[in-house]
């Protein structure tokens, strides 16, 4: 049996530092694709956020303008003493935004001129002033200096997002009005302020009277459905297959069935939404309802999978405590199991909602993506959501919805990070080890 | 009474059922809860269970039903010429009625006919609520009362609360059971219809795809080419182009993370690795249409080559991008399921750490890998919003990644978004679409998920 | 990441005794008859921890996990073509010993190796060492067979391949079946040399690992508890083998049965709670144990 030649291990072991250089080359060669990776991965995210914060952040900012307002009733077509309600509200008050520029330049007569100087203030001005003499019918007849809202293309020249010395015919915002604007800057008429609008506001057609408020809304309707069905539902089938279930055909289908789900492209569960709720079930299209309902079957095996993992992890020597003083297996579980499960069972819960949150693709095909300007009340208006919102917007040729875009994905993503910091939290907090 | 009042009125009926309930059986025990079977709250949830549950359940079939069955009796109402008119025709009178009913604005507000239908279908609709809360009451009382009269000492609450109790958990774990039904059969049924119009062969092996062509609804057999192979190649070469970014990248970082990175990076890269995963794919979408497209145009251009604006290669890339974590996350737990006693096998033969990576590990882990993989191109397959927003709407047959290509989804969702005619073939081409990504990623992920599993039996 | 290499002084924490002098016998209460010489509080090695012709040798090693101070400077040399067991009860520290010998510690995150190891006379814990050489030249077996998940021939082909030991396919066919044969696997495994190396039961697989180290022919073999795993026919059948090894290597063997350590090992260590008790022939320790503690554990009394 040992009778084969013993090999000599001088010329082994040289061998092997003869290979040794090589070798040594190779390692940091593998080393440093696998630190490019990190480093790419990295960068990737860096670039992400560097790319839409840099084009975003100014949309927290509007360009405003200061007029001197007079709220005369003549220019406004409404009796001078005692206007009713109805007159108030179908005023022309667009004519006082006119008047107080045509005040401010009068050397401006030019029908186009004139056209063009009413531009630089948003569309939205007349709504505005609407709003003060409603609010405070006193004002009327009297003379207010009072800060409006410039034209979207005011504001991307005064961000710098419209190059001034492009050649006049490719530029939105021509001389003279650049000329007008350098004057009202001069005289401290012109600033930008915190865009209060866009986080108040609904959608528009308008870019500096858009905002992501009824998108909020919409998102917060849908949540609070997913939320409130997701949750019982999915900590009730955990309960179910983790501590009751029998070990056969039946509950392995249901696991690999939850499993697959899991996985399922999520446009698919918008195909399943328009087919059982909208058209069998009749339920109203662009409803948070049925966004939410569409939400629930996605989010849930998520968490059924968390809350399965959070109740397996609460050792079975609670189990046989509760048991063994004669609880029953109800009440074992409610009471003692539960309980210890409910961290794990809320960060999974937490990780879904933010999954939902961030959800497009099956809530374009349950008619969520309308435009509508409204700011939903309940959970059967129509309504969008955040994320649609950022699709709506992103389509948009005008150049001050691209910040506005990035200003609802920022929104959008400190909401992400805020809820996936919660669920980092709620992990660290509670975390046991038996 | 309007549902949700009859809701709040249902929940104190219950609530009070509870009350009831628990006092009668303290009082049948003398006062003694000690006597009685169950401890005292079960007789309570006794109560309310019979009488909240069989009027919840009657009230719930009923707001379902209640709208087709009324809109069945008001159609049967009208007059013959209006009920005898074509589905897509009918429909629209049904939608019209429906918007008179609310109150909105409709195209013929003065046709006495449609006014009457209008009328009759209010007045139903008082009527079936009126019936509804009548009906739920009247259960909710007697299965109250009947669950009252039933308690005494030795009736044994707890334990049919807990058969209740464990009937909900049986129901709420077959939901993902009706989920696959549902999609199953949603998708089905009108890719059935689709395939009565478009045959089967035509979508799956037709080389043209342009559904946009039917001018007018009815012109149902001129109505544009149904081939889906440019889609499918449209979504292969995106998917391919993700992966090409995703598994090196992925697979280099799980490798870096698991056996290079000190405790320090891993805590760190990890987490920020992850974000990426946590980013919403509308996002990735408008990066990918507004930044990364722009910038591969100006590159192309710069070198010399024409890249569309919507190219495969910039809605790959952004795609790719997304999976990265994806990929490296399932990677680094398969590698970590490698045992050590392998690692040191290899070490105490004098492998360097590369060579016991690459000769040892990833061989032991290539199963699990491969299912990750698997996962994610079932994922790439899938994705919507990237695509939606970064790659093309027409349907071009090439394999070149400068090109604009269209994907399945992509098709999916212009198909569907808007108002469509419920039953032409453009709409149900969408469903058909559907049917046929449902079955590739469901066959992707069972694959995966098999290979996983037995991976990780393998180490257990 | 490389251990620190700092030589630390030992605090003489318990009563210092000069080597192999016989201090006063300990009372008992114990009434069985007591021939040890040395006293359970002393720590310092009792017997000869050199040899005439040394391929390892070991000075004031200590060794720390983080805080922990695992191993407490311990010294022994082990000789050519020896086999020396490391005895002792569970975590006193002799399979830490033993990773040390060929730097496996290396890979232990928090692991710090203080004292001086040498194979040949050159330092291995030297900041230019590289550990790739050492572990060609110092194999170790594991105490649970770890075949790696590839057919049989590429197991025993693993360590040639990657040392770039052999050029032609036909020298690695050599090597293959010589280091078969010298790990006695030859004749059970011939005929399926493609099939996976876990496929084989225990004791065939910790052959295979032996076959598998000695195919890169080290100079010493380090076995950790290698029969642990295994029943008692695959046991004799290792320690056998062991036999027939240590003609042409030095085998450092750990064990938990001291009746292997009798049966296969000519020189034999007993450490206690990280230090090094004892050293002596395997027939001095077992029959004239000069330490309590070695005397305790060679009894029965604990361990």
């Amino acid at each position: 049996m040992n009778n084969s030649p013993t090999p000599n291990p001088a010329p082994a072991i040289d061998k092997v530092r003869a290979g040794l250089a090589r070798r040594r080359a190779a390692e940091k060669r593998f080393r440093a694709y696998g630190l490019s990776g990190i480093i790419l991965g990295l960068a990737f995210v860096a670039t992400l956020f560097l790319s839409i914060i840099s084009q975003g952040y100014t949309a927290f900012f509007q360009t405003e303008v200061r007029l001197p307002i007079t709220f005369d009733p003549a220019l406004l077509g409404i009796p001078a003493n005692a206007p009713d309600q109805k007159a108030l509200s179908t005023a022309d008050y667009d004519a006082l935004v006119k008047h107080s520029l045509a005040e401010l330049f009068p050397k401006v007569t030019q029908r186009r001129e004139r056209r063009q100087l009413s531009d630089l203030v948003s569309g939205g001005a007349s709504f505005e002033l609407r709003g003060m003499l409603l609010s405070d019918p006193s004002l009327l007849g009297r003379q207010v200096e009072v800060w409006l809202p410039a034209g979207d293309d005011v504001d991307m020249l005064m961000k710098g997002h419209f190059d001034r010395n492009a050649p006049e015919s490719e530029r939105r915002v021509k001389d003279n009005q650049i000329g007008w604007l350098d004057q009202l800057t001069g005289e401290e008429r012109l600033v930008q302020r915190f865009n209060t609008t866009f986080f108040t506001a609904g959608d528009s057609r308008e870019p500096e009277l858009a905002g992501i408020w009824g998108a909020i809304s919409g998102s917060f309707y849908v949540l609070l459905v997913t939320l409130s069905l997701s949750f019982p539902i999915g900590v009730a089938a955990a309960v179910y297959l983790e501590e009751f279930a029998p070990t056969n055909k039946w509950t392995d289908l249901i696991e690999v069935n939850i499993n697959n789900l899991a996985a399922v492209p999520s446009i698919v569960f918008g195909l399943l939404g328009l087919a059982v709720f909208i058209n069998f079930f009749g339920l109203p299209r662009s409803a948070p309802l049925v966004g939410g309902l569409v939400l629930t079957l996605m989010t849930l095996p998520t968490i059924i999978i968390a809350s399965r993992a959070a109740l397996k992890s609460v050792p079975p020597s609670i189990r046989e405590a509760a048991l063994g003083v004669g609880a029953s297996k109800v009440q074992t579980i409610f009471y003692h199991v539960l309980p210890l499960a409910m961290p794990g069972m809320l960060t999974g819960t937490i990780i879904g909602m933010a999954q939902a949150l961030g959800e497009t693709a099956p809530l374009l095909m349950i008619g969520m993506v309308a435009f509508i300007v409204d700011i939903p009340q309940s959970m059967f208006d129509p309504a969008t959501v955040l994320p649609v919102q950022i699709y709506l917007w992103a389509d948009s040729p005008e150049r001050a919805f691209v910040e506005r875009t990035s200003a609802a994905i920022m929104v959008l993503l400190a909401f992400l990070i805020a809820m996936n910091f919660t669920a980092v939290l709620l992990r660290k907090r509670f975390e046991r080890r038996w | 009474m309007q549902p949700t009042a009859l809701m709040i009125v249902l929940l104190v009926i219950t609530s009070a059922a509870y009350f009831f309930g628990r006092r009668r059986a303290v009082s049948a025990a003398g006062g003694q809860p000690r006597y009685l079977n169950s401890l005292p709250a079960y007789y309570g949830f006794y109560t309310s269970l019979w009488s909240g549950l069989p009027a919840l359940v009657v009230l719930a079939l009923w707001l379902t039903l209640d709208s087709s069955v009324i809109t069945h009796l008001v159609v049967a109402g009208l007059p013959d010429e209006l009920r005898n008119l074509p589905a897509s025709r009918l429909s629209l009178v049904i939608n019209d009625i429906h918007n008179m009913v609310s109150g909105n604005v409709v195209s013929r507000p003065d046709d006495p006919v449609m006014l009457a239908a209008a009328e009759r279908y209010r007045e139903m609709r008082t009527l079936s609520l009126a019936a509804l809360t009548v009906v739920v009451l009247a259960l909710a009382a007697a299965g109250g009362a009947f669950a009252w009269r039933r308690i005494h000492t030795d009736l044994r609450a707890r334990n049919a609360v807990e058969r209740m109790v464990v009937l909900v958990l049986v129901g709420c774990s077959t939901l993902a059971i009706f989920t696959t039904i549902g999609i199953v059969l949603s998708v089905l049924f009108e890719s059935i219809r689709f395939f009565q119009a478009v045959p089967l062969t035509d979508f799956l092996f037709g080389l043209s795809w342009s559904p946009q062509m039917a001018i007018r609804a009815d012109q149902v057999g001129s109505s544009g080419a149904f081939g889906a192979v440019p889609l499918f190649a449209g979504t292969l070469l995106i998917s391919f182009i993700a992966m090409l970014v995703a598994v090196p990248v992925g697979l280099l970082a799980a490798i870096y993370l698991s056996e290079y990175a000190g405790p320090l990076l891993r805590a760190w890269a990890k987490p920020v690795l992850e974000i990426l995963a946590g980013i919403p794919t509308v996002v990735y979408g408008f990066f990918a249409a507004l930044t990364v497209a722009p910038l591969m145009r100006d590159w192309g251009s710069a070198l010399g080559f024409h890249v569309a604006s919507e190219s495969a290669l910039a809605a790959g890339v952004v795609m790719g991008i997304m999976i990265i974590p994806f990929v490296s996350s399932l990677s680094d737990d398969v590698i970590n399921a490698v045992p050590q006693s392998l690692r040191d096998g290899a070490l105490a033969l004098g492998a360097t750490q590369s060579e016991t990576i690459r000769r040892v590990v990833i061989p032991a882990a290539l199963p699990g890998i491969v299912g990750g993989i698997l996962l994610a191109i079932s994922r790439a397959i899938g994705e919507t919003m990237i695509v939606v927003m970064a790659a093309g709407l027409s349907a071009n047959l090439t394999a070149n990644p400068l090109e604009a290509v269209t994907t399945v989804t992509v098709q999916i969702v212009t198909l569907l978004v808007g108002d469509q005619e419920f039953d032409s073939p453009k709409t149900l081409a969408a469903f058909a679409l559907g049917l046929l990504l449902f079955l590739v990623t469901l066959v992707l992920n069972v694959i995966a998920l098999y290979v996983v599993r037995k991976y990780r039996e393998q180490y257990e | 990441m490389n251990a620190n290499r700092e030589v630390l002084c030992m605090e003489p924490e318990l009563t210092e005794t000069p080597i192999g002098v016989a201090t006063p016998v300990t009372p008992t209460t114990d009434t069985m008859p007591r021939r040890a010489s040395v006293g359970r509080d002393v720590r310092n090695t009792v017997g000869t921890i050199t040899v005439p012709n040394p391929r390892m040798e070991a000075r004031d090693v200590n060794v720390f996990y983080g805080e922990k101070h695992a191993l407490k400077g311990v010294s022994i040399d082990i000789g050519a073509k020896e086999v020396v067991a490391f005895i002792g009860p569970s975590g006193c520290g002799k399979s830490t010993f033993l990773r040390c010998l060929n730097r496996m510690n290396d890979t232990v995150s928090g692991c710090r190796v203080a004292g001086q190891i040498s194979l040949d006379g050159s330092d291995i814990y030297d900041r230019k060492v590289d550990v790739v050489p050492l572990r060609a030249q110092v194999g170790m077996v594991f105490q649970k067979p770890n075949p790696f998940p590839k057919s049989i021939y590429e197991n025993v082909a693993f360590g040639p391949r990657i040392h770039g030991l052999v050029n032609h396919r036909n020298e690695l066919d050599e090597l293959v079946e010589a280091s078969l044969r010298r790990a006695g696997l030859w004749e059970e495994v011939k005929d399926r040399l493609d099939q996976p190396g876990t496929g084989l039961s225990g004791g065939q697989q910790q052959r295979l690992c032996i076959a598998r180290t000695i195919a890169v022919s080290p100079d010493v073999i380090l076995m950790d508890e290698p029969c642990s795993a295994l029943d008692p026919i695959a046991t004799a059948k290792i320690e056998e083998l062991i036999d027939e090894l240590s003609q042409n290597f030095s085998i450092v063997i750990v064990t938990h049965s001291m009746q292997q350590a009798a049966r296969v090992s000519q020189r034999t260590a007993y450490f206690h709670l990280g230090h090094l008790i004892e050293v002596g022939s395997t027939r001095d320790i077992f029959t004239s144990p000069q330490h309590e503690l070695t005397e305790d554990y060679i009894t029965g009394r604990f361990g």
